[in-house]
């Protein structure tokens, strides 16, 4: 399964061309031919005057994982803001927290980034630094009271880039974490009996 | 029809500005720098989203509708990028209240003597030279 060539700039900027043109013409709100022109003339110049670099792994979108997803984020969005809302709120001591080392099982930057965001985004837990070489992500969590909800957090983390990779992963990169959460249900396993 | 969409979409706008209020009194309850990053920039996030839906719903139809929509998809792309920023600046700043930590994991080692900590104030005084030697 070989990944094929990498494509030509002008092919790998198509996306950022569609991209920025749709927010030209959203930012105008309504569509006409003009904004729809104007907006591409924009973008051909933003992306010419100021480069990024390419994204050279190919982006994959698995639908339903995709929705899988989506669906989980926006849950744990609504739940940790309910949480996180009662500790700002609620009497008694300050909030306690916990700084950990995840160990995820990707290695990609594309996969990675999207882990990262997501965490991110859902209030409780935050990225401090990633360790793109050993694929180890120093987060911040909270609120923690003992060292069950720190694993119990650790847990929900790479559950968080289980379904990521599901959703935007290669075969080769799905087949990997699925053979990391079998191994690792074997030794849950073993360790209870 | 109307009337349900507007109840709907105040009921939104509502939660979102009870979502916005409860973040800037987690600001100012929370502990140190990247517990305040919790608050600042989470419930901001699902707040905005709920308000932004609101303000959808009533401006349905018109231009305004899609710049508004976008507006609070951009925050999912922007909120995580500057509380990473800040936190991480803030953890390695050592602005943290170690005392409050259940685990930390990674710890740097402290640093040699006569070496600042990293975590004094921007406007202390600098170590001199006397104070170090003894």
């Amino acid at each position: 399964m070989s990944p094929g060539p990498i494509a030509p700039p002008y092919v790998r900027q198509l996306p950022l061309l569609g991209w920025l043109t749709l927010v030209w013409v959203l930012l105008w709100g309504t569509f006409s031919w003009a904004n729809l022109l104007s907006g591409l003339l924009v973008a051909v110049l933003v992306t010419w005057l100021l480069p990024l670099p390419a994204v050279t792994e190919h982006a994959r979108l698995h639908p339903w994982p995709v929705l899988l997803f989506a669906g989980a984020f926006l849950k744990d969005l609504a739940v940790s803001s309910v949480v996180v809302s009662w500790e700002a709120l609620r009497p008694g001591g300050p909030v306690r927290s916990a700084i950990i080392e995840v160990q995820l099982r990707t290695d990609s930057d594309l996969l990675m980034t999207i882990v990262s965001e997501t965490l991110t985004l859902v209030p409780g837990s935050l990225v401090l630094d990633a360790d793109r070489e050993r694929n180890v992500l120093l987060m911040h969590v909270l609120p923690v009271r003992d060292l069950d909800e720190v694993e119990r957090q650790r847990a929900s983390v790479l559950e968080v880039e289980e379904r990521v990779v599901r959703a935007f992963g290669s075969r080769a990169e799905i087949a990997a974490v699925e053979r990391a959460v079998r191994r690792e249900r074997a030794t849950a396993g073993g360790v209870q009996r | 029809m109307q009337t349900v969409a507007d109840v709907v979409a105040v009921v939104l706008v509502l939660l979102g500005c009870t979502l916005a209020l409860v973040a800037g009194l987690g600001l100012l309850r929370f502990p140190d720098v990247v517990s305040r990053l919790h608050a600042g920039t989470k419930p901001q996030v699902a707040g905005v989203l709920l308000i932004v839906l609101g303000a959808a719903i009533r401006l349905w139809g018109e231009p305004a509708m899609w710049t508004v929509l976008l507006a609070g998809f951009l925050q999912f792309l922007t909120a995580p990028l500057s509380a990473h920023m800040v936190s991480r600046i803030a953890y390695r700043r050592r602005h943290l209240r170690r005392d409050l930590l259940v685990v930390h994991e990674a710890e740097p080692p402290p640093p040699p003597p006569g070496q600042p900590r990293g975590d004094e104030p921007a406007d202390a005084p600098a170590p001199s030279a006397d104070h170090g030697s003894r």
